[in-house]
Order: structure tokens, then C-alpha cells, then sequence
């Protein structure tokens, strides 16, 4: 049985099934063709209630960001950032592989996935001009 | 359209207690002094109370919280939560049930001692789970406006001294308040150089975490004009929301704050310049200049010119949260209800060294989650009538 086809579960579980899998997959409305996250159960554009779990491009461009700063005893400075994926949709994460106060709006970052406290999650890398 | 509402309610009574720091006394203490102060305020007392209008950072049942606490069984009861800015639209709902003799009167109460309790910022969502951001360490509410500020300052060139000057004007404001908990001199330079939270906002950029409480209290017109003190009147209150989750924001720069505001002043029938004093609700700099342009007292994107010359400061052109705001005054968990209190206070002249003179028409506006809640209220004195 694969996660898409799990009995009686929700766009949420199925997207964090898919996460915990190593599998990142948004949901794309059958209705519609737009992305649609975070999952709904009805697609905000148009109501359609089927969708397709499809894999992104990974490519996206920071949309905003900020520097949490934290001392360093405690696990020093950190960044948080909203990403704009290329699906058309925006994304809470980070961007990682550079100084957190290096990171700019409009920079092209690459999706990665990684292990944080046993949970998959994604995050960024900073990317060449294209986003990959 | 015609809006039926407009000048029907009045505020009556309006008090704080508390404000700063508060060991030893409970939220539902703070709150209840409130309540005691506002009502002896309009000359009523708690038996006179039959409507009910609570929030709280502490209760999760606000209105049986201290509707218990206060010994009352109101026939009507409301504790909408949409964060700071809660108490200003309850205004709104207290002026329905007033107007249709759901409740003759409306006591609208909130109490906080954040700051003796918890010795930060208490949130009652903080145990919320938000699976799409809490593996990203948001520190709420900071990082969102943190994010928002960049934005801005990205899209249209705000700079982080024209934000500083929205904290030294409410430092000036609050030096003539007494009941403000930061009232020495601060500088632009003491704003910038201070340390940095999230990226653009130092904690000179933040609200104060202060205990206090504050509380007004509604009846319908008529009976207001028999009661103690002049009557402060509604004449347009209007809210909106625009998300959750500061990741499902539609636009960072830009709130809810453009709806409440378009219908608040449609129902007041008046104009941003109409208006003689504004208190926004001010948790982060940020707030002033992205509020002001989206109530239209500027037009989108030059809020930061907007603000940065001066005009916020006593004698400016536009008096902005005389009593020092969340940022120099106080800030016990949620702001909504000391904008409107300190508008009614401007506008019966109570206000002493910072009375702005001649002031009629006020604007009291909150804000609630990460700029996820806006709500906009107009008030004024009888000669709006």
C-alpha cells in the first residue's frame, strides 16, 4: 500500500506520510491544476476535491527572511525564512549552507530534505541562477 | 448603504489598572480591578452590568473566567479571541447586542500579568500545534514581523531609521504619560544600536511585556447622556483577517487593516484627516508604518517616509498613540483595549500634558496574531453627531 492510496486519512497525514517516507509531494488539484498548500481538503481556487501528489521541482526563491538570534551557548543565530515555490505556492522554512544573515529576498534556493529530531522536513539551499 | 450603528453606542466608562508591573496579583485580579475602575468611571456598578465582553492570554473560557470572578450572570456573554485585537472589535459586538436590547450594559474587560507569571511573552496559543511551521522555530510573533518589516523595507525602501523614529516618538508621547512604564529619552541612535531580536527589529523595535489590564464600558446613546462623565461615541467599528499562520499571509505588507479601516470610516462618514488622534496598536514599529498606509492616512509603500519625519511626535502633524503605546507604555499580552482607551480619554480632554487640544474625532485600531486580525474603530465626542 503506498501512502496515495492509505485508507481513510486526510491531506494532512498523507502529506506528512509522504514527508516521513523521504517523498515530498504537494497536492495539485485535478479541478483546477493549481498547487495547493498547505493541503486542504477543498482546493481554494475552485472547490475541486481531487488532487494529484506531485513531486515539485524543488526550485524556489526566498520571498522574505529574518535572523533569529539566539546566543550561542544556546545553539547560536538561526534563519527562518517564507519561500516561493516554483509551483506557485509559499513555504515556511530555512535556508541552510550560508551565513543566516546572507540569506536575501529574491535569492534562488534549491529544496532539500533533512532529518530534524527523527521528523523529515524540508529546507533550502542557496541555488544557482536557474534554482536548482 | 446606510449604517444604522453609527453614533448609537457610546464608551461610558474606561480605566486601566495595574499597568507595569504587577507580582502578587492574578490576571483575574487585574482584570477585575479594571472593570471596578471603568465602571466607577461612568458612575455605574457591577450590578448595572448585564453584557459581558471578555479576553484573556490566561483563560480559555474567558467570559465564564471572570464573569465568575466577578460575581455576574450577564444575559449576554462574548469572548471572541483574535489575538491583540480582540477588544476593539468586541466594540462592534457590544454595539449589536446593545442596539438590540440583547444587553443594556456592555462591560468589555481584559487583564494580563504576563510579565510578573511567565516573565515573557504568554501566548494562549503557544501549545497550538502548527505542523507546517513549528519544525522552523518561528519566534512568534517577532519572526513574522520581522519578515514583514524586510519585505517592506525591500519593495520600497523603508529603512530601519524610519522605523526607529516610530519608537522615539511614542518615547516622547510616554514621557508625558504617567501611568507609562519606559519614559526616559531614547534616540534613534539607542534604537538601531540596541540588540538585534530577528533581523531588521532590535528590542527597541518591540513592545514593552508589561502586566496592567483595561476596561470601557457601552451603553445605548440615550442612557449614556444621563451618566457621569460626556459620552464618547461609536460611530464606525469594522474588523477582518486575513490568515493564521503567518506563511499563509496573502501579502506581507499589506493587512486586513485596508478592510476594517474602508468600512470603519464608511460607517463613521469621515476620512483619514477628519481624524484628530490615532492609536494603533504598535507591538512592533513595523506596525505604524504598514497600518497608517493601510488605513489610508498614506498611500501603500510610503509609509516610511510617511513616519520618518517627525509627524508621529508630539506637535507632529499627526498625533499617534499619545499615551506611548505598546512600545513605551504598556504591553500586557494584548493591546487592543488601551487604543481605545486612550482615545476616549483624548477625546473627553483627561489626557494633561499630552492633551492633544480640541480633539473630537479618535481612532483606536487593534491587532491580533501576526498581522492576521485588524480592527478598526472611530470614535468621537457629541459634536460628531
Amino acid at each position: 500500500m503506498t501512502v496515495a492510496d492509505a485508507p481513510d486519512q486526510g491531506p494532512d497525514a498523507t502529506y506528512f506520510a509522504y514527508l516521513a517516507a523521504k517523498d515530498w509531494r504537494i497536492p495539485k488539484c485535478r479541478g483546477c491544476g493549481a498547487h495547493v498548500f498547505q493541503p486542504r481538503i477543498m482546493c481554494p481556487a475552485c472547490g475541486g476535491e481531487a488532487f494529484d501528489w506531485v513531486v515539485p521541482s524543488g526550485a524556489g526563491t526566498v520571498h522574505s527572511t529574518t535572523v533569529v538570534r539566539r546566543r550561542s551557548a544556546d545553539g547560536g543565530d538561526y534563519n527562518v525564512a517564507l519561500v516561493d515555490l516554483a509551483e506557485g505556492v509559499r513555504i515556511m522554512s530555512r535556508v541552510e549552507g550560508v551565513d543566516p544573515a546572507a540569506v536575501r529576498i529574491g535569492m534562488p534556493v534549491a529544496a532539500r530534505l533533512a532529518d530534524q529530531d527523527g521528523d523529515t522536513i524540508v529546507v533550502f539551499d542557496p541555488a544557482g541562477g536557474d534554482g536548482r | 448603504m446606510t449604517w444604522y450603528l453609527r453614533g448609537k453606542t457610546a464608551v461610558v466608562g474606561a480605566a486601566t489598572a495595574h499597568l507595569g508591573e504587577a507580582p502578587g496579583w492574578s490576571h483575574m485580579e487585574i482584570a477585575a480591578a479594571s472593570a471596578r475602575a471603568a465602571l466607577a468611571d461612568a458612575g455605574l456598578t457591577l450590578k448595572d452590568v448585564d453584557g459581558l465582553f471578555a479576553v484573556s492570554m490566561h483563560a480559555v473560557f474567558p467570559a465564564l473566567t471572570y464573569g465568575e470572578y466577578l460575581g455576574i450572570q450577564p444575559r449576554f456573554s462574548e469572548a471572541t479571541i483574535v489575538g491583540g485585537s480582540s477588544a476593539v472589535i468586541q466594540m462592534l459586538h457590544a454595539a449589536l447586542a446593545l442596539e438590540n436590547g440583547l444587553c443594556d450594559v456592555a462591560l468589555i474587560v481584559y487583564g494580563s500579568n504576563q510579565r510578573s507569571a511567565a516573565g515573557k511573552l504568554h501566548s494562549p496559543s503557544g501549545g497550538e500545534n502548527l505542523p507546517y511551521e513549528k519544525p522552523y522555530r518561528l519566534r512568534s510573533p517577532i519572526a513574522g514581523y520581522a519578515m514583514s518589516a524586510a519585505r517592506h523595507m525591500h519593495d520600497y525602501g523603508t529603512s530601519r531609521e524610519q522605523l526607529a523614529e516610530v519608537a522615539v516618538a511614542a518615547r516622547m508621547w510616554a514621557a508625558m504619560n504617567p501611568e507609562a512604564f519606559m519614559r526616559d529619552p531614547l534616540t534613534a541612535e539607542d534604537v538601531l544600536g540596541s540588540r538585534m531580536v530577528c533581523d531588521p527589529l532590535t528590542v527597541r523595535d518591540c513592545c514593552l511585556v508589561t502586566d496592567g489590564g483595561g476596561a470601557i464600558v457601552m451603553t445605548r446613546a440615550d442612557r449614556a447622556r444621563d451618566l457621569r462623565k460626556d459620552p464618547v461615541y461609536l460611530l464606525g467599528c469594522a474588523g477582518g483577517h486575513t490568515h493564521r499562520q503567518y506563511s499563509m499571509m496573502p501579502d506581507l505588507t499589506t493587512t486586513a487593516a485596508v478592510q476594517s479601516g474602508r468600512t470603519a470610516f464608511a460607517m463613521a462618514g469621515l476620512t483619514p484627516a477628519e481624524v484628530d488622534v490615532v492609536q494603533v496598536y504598535d507591538a512592533f514599529t513595523i506596525n505604524a508604518v504598514m497600518l497608517l498606509e493601510d488605513l489610508g492616512f498614506c498611500p501603500k509603500g510610503e509609509g516610511g517616509a510617511f513616519v520618518g519625519d517627525g509627524r508621529l511626535r508630539p506637535g507632529g502633524d499627526l498625533p499617534f498613540n499619545t499615551y506611548g503605546g505598546g512600545l513605551s507604555c504598556t504591553h500586557p499580552g494584548m493591546l487592543g483595549i488601551f487604543t481605545t482607551i486612550e482615545a476616549v480619554r483624548q477625546l473627553r480632554g483627561e489626557c494633561g500634558e499630552r492633551q492633544v487640544k480640541g480633539a473630537t474625532v479618535g481612532l483606536a485600531h487593534g491587532n491580533g496574531g501576526m498581522f492576521a486580525h485588524e480592527s478598526t474603530a472611530l470614535l468621537g465626542t457629541a459634536a460628531t453627531l
